[in-house]
């Protein structure tokens, strides 16, 4: 349909002279110029689409299913029949080229060289990442599947290893001792990490100048620290030099000098994110800096400084060198971590597979399954909270903060009667 | 009323000056700074006394033997005062090639694939695992190692010794290929086996690093490619690699400063020798950190002296390759606002 906007005019000996007049007369003119507007040139013959550039075709995928169902049967065929091979390990490998080959060549029926090797290099790249997502998977699968006889049992929880030997059955005894240790030192370590990592984060981003530099480079640094040093460290001073007994606060500051450095360089990256409109709008209505600090700052990245506590915590609770040099080793509940001997759960995965038995091992598996899922729940929760960006807030939280700002505005108006009366 | 309005100063004739500004800080202000500058004091003051620490403890030590003699002898024998860390140190250099070595080309596939291949809805869920990767405690990777990958890897160290054994780095001592008979323990608790365990945990530092980089690709370069009628290796090959170099080359030398320290899983595949050892598949082989983890207890004064001494060499080595990571990663045209 043609769009009708010009009402025509009827021709008359004038508008015709108006019309074959010079362009610049016509413009000058003004009254009862008229906007031409030339016709279309009727409907396309057909409707253009927009082309699906990234869709993965028919054609692609008959490809892969042909070259890899090609390269199992030669890969069997190869290791059952003609060379005697053994080996899963090798089997794989070899499908894997054979497969690779196989596909080079179909692509090459019906493509040219830069899409063969497009394609090559894609489901290289593909395989590179399908590797290390197999690696993750058997790692927790292995650890889940060799705990598997410990990990149902309730006395595993519940009970400590200090009446089991080695030889009683998994019936009896439990990793209690090291989960509570782990509790115990990481509360602590919690304690000396979080005031002072959210303050130096502060200081780093609230300061300008040489020593907020100074101090960002060495943190910096002491992330390289390898945490072996940090338990030398540890028990070089607080154990040999000022003679305190091995125990769970000791491990607890050696765990928490390997957590520093994370928890303050991530919580340094989380404040800079915080919009600086929000800063200025707080010093413009007259608040002064701490006040900027710990009521607009702080809270708007309160949900990305969870993510970086957490994230040092999922750290902490998997050191194991530090803890072995610095909390030695028992096999009985304690609850006072500035006396006596504490066991956190790697450590004792780590001493328990140490023994030749194998209920002592499945022990051990179980006890490195509870830490995984530990950290893999801590993980969970950090991705959970620090989803959001800085200052956006979720439902319930922006209910929150309306019912807040609907109870200061009663408040004020409340005292606004009161002047008045 | 009538006021009268000065005339204003000819503001082109005055240069213009930065107005003064004085600030005057409330009482709570001033808390508020004294405050987060001291707990900057305490953390640096923290980690500096590691440093120190390392170093004042090490120098008992280092006048025992001399620092040189340190550095080559190959022996850990500190009740007669000749030990030095040049096995240890070959050890764990080796440890964390090999770990660099394995991990390289796979975190690299998995950070191009997350990037540039992957559907977007698959891409957050694949950088959720890489980052679950980094998070999973090295003794479960030490387990692992141990008890599965030991095993299975053992067939590998005997084909890669039979068909290039000639080559001095892939000896083994005492195997022979063509002996059907032979026993696997030779290649076990190898060098090669602790560095693979240890590339699980290196290869999602370097994976994160590489990422980041690569998804920081100017959009203009990458459309600019495909336009010229570039396929998407192509594009990748001209335009993504190029730009990321200076991450590529960070990321892994922040891999390679993880795989230096690294402890428990060296400490539970790795079966312990004090010699100058090549062969990276033969049974045998050391490390600082498992020196330091087997030794501390047994030791007081110039043995616990050394394995200072051994620590600060390991820390040296890893602050080296930390800052030249860092130095790559500020450098290249990507790194401009990355956080490595």
């Amino acid at each position: 349909m043609t769009p009708n906007i010009v009402t025509e005019e009827p021709v008359t000996e004038e508008t015709r002279q108006r019309r074959t007049a010079p362009l610049a007369e016509r413009r000058l003119d003004g009254a009862g110029a008229a906007t031409v507007i030339p016709k279309p040139l009727g409907p396309l013959s057909s409707p253009q689409q927009r082309r699906v550039t990234r869709r993965v075709s028919r054609h692609d995928v008959m490809l892969m299913v042909g070259a890899g169902f090609s390269a199992l049967c030669t890969t069997l065929l190869v290791f059952g029949r003609l060379t005697p091979l053994d080996g899963q390990l090798g089997f794989v490998t070899v499908g894997f080229v054979v497969f690779l080959a196989t596909y080079a060549v179909l692509v090459a029926l019906t493509e040219d060289r830069p899409a063969v090797v497009d394609k090559v290099m894609s489901a290289l790249l593909a395989s590179a990442a399908l590797l290390a997502f197999a690696a993750l998977f058997s790692v927790i699968i292995f650890t889940l599947w060799r705990g598997r006889t410990a990990l149902p049992k309730t006395n595993t929880y519940l009970q400590d290893l200090s009446r089991t030997g080695p030889l009683d059955p998994l019936s009896k005894g439990g990793i209690a001792h090291a989960i509570v240790g782990t509790l115990l030192m990481t509360a602590l370590a919690l304690v000396f990490t979080v005031p002072l990592g959210v303050a130096c984060s502060v200081y780093l981003n609230e300061t300008r100048g040489r020593a907020a530099a100074l101090v960002r480079t060495v943190v910096t640094a002491m992330t390289a620290l390898p945490s072996i040093l940090a338990g030398l460290f540890i028990f070089a001073t607080w154990i040999l030099i000022l003679g305190f007994e091995r125990s769970g606060l000791a491990a607890s500051i050696a765990v928490s000098i390997m957590m520093l450095p994370i928890i303050i360089r991530s919580a340094d990256v989380v404040l800079r994110l915080v919009p600086g409109s929000l800063r200025e709008a707080s010093a413009a209505l007259g608040a002064s800096q701490w006040r900027t600090v710990w009521h607009v700052l702080l809270p708007t990245a309160r949900s990305g400084l969870t993510t970086a506590v957490i994230l040092g915590v999922a750290r902490g609770v998997g050191e194991t060198a530090p803890v072995l040099l610095t909390a030695g080793f028992t096999s009985t509940m304690n609850l006072n971590p500035t006396k006596g001997p504490m066991v956190s759960l790697p450590l004792a995965a780590f001493e328990l597979v140490r023994s030749p038995l194998p209920t002592q091992v499945a022990r051990g598996f179980a006890t490195a399954a509870v830490l995984m899922i530990l950290v893999l729940v801590l993980f969970t929760l950090a991705r959970f909270i620090g989803g959001r960006p800085a200052g956006r807030l979720s439902k319930r939280q922006a209910r929150g903060a309306m019912t807040r700002s609907a109870r200061d505005l009663r408040r004020m108006q409340a005292r606004h009667h009161g002047v008045r009366a | 009323m009538t006021t009268t309005i000065d005339v204003a100063p000819d503001v082109h004739d005055a240069t213009p000056q930065p107005r003064g500004l004085q600030v005057r800080r409330s009482r709570g202000d001033r808390a508020f700074f004294g405050g987060v500058s001291f707990s900057g004091l305490v953390v640096l003051s923290i980690m500096v006394a590691v440093g120190l620490f390392l170093a004042i403890q090490a120098a008992q030590a280092l006048r025992v033997t001399g620092i040189w003699s340190f550095l080559v002898t190959a022996e850990w024998e500190t009740d007669r005062g000749k030990f030095g860390i040049s096995a240890v140190l070959l050890g764990t250099v080796l440890i964390a090639a090999v770990a660099v070595a394995v991990a390289f080309p796979i975190s690299l596939g998995t950070a191009l694939f997350i990037t540039e291949v992957a559907p977007n809805w698959l891409r957050s869920a694949l950088i959720a695992l890489v980052d679950l990767m980094a998070a999973v405690p090295s003794v479960v990777y030490g387990l692992w190692g141990l008890f599965l990958l030991e095993g299975q890897i053992v067939g590998l160290s005997r084909w890669i010794n039979t068909w290039f054994g000639w080559i001095p780095l892939f000896k083994v001592a005492g195997a022979d290929p063509n002996s059907p008979l032979a026993s696997a323990t030779v290649y076990t608790a190898s060098i090669f086996i602790a560095g693979v365990v240890v590339a699980m945990m290196v290869m999602p530092i370097q994976c994160v690093v590489m990422r980041e980089v690569f998804s920081q690709v100017p959009v203009g370069e990458r459309e600019g490619a495909f336009a010229l009628g570039s396929t998407r290796w192509g594009m990748i090959r001209v335009v993504a690699l190029p730009f990321g170099r200076g991450g590529i080359i960070g990321g892994s030398m922040l891999g390679l400063g993880r795989a230096l320290g690294e402890t428990i899983a060296v400490l539970l595949i790795l079966s312990p020798s004090f010699n100058i050892n090549f062969h990276i598949l033969q049974a045998g082989g050391n490390s600082v950190s498992y020196l330091i983890a087997s030794r501390y207890n047994e030791t007081g004064g110039v043995g616990l002296s050394a394995l200072f001494a051994a620590g600060l060499a390991l820390f040296a080595v890893t602050l080296v390759v930390n800052s030249t990571a860092s130095w790559f990663v500020a450098r290249s045209r990507s790194g401009a606002s990355s956080e490595a």
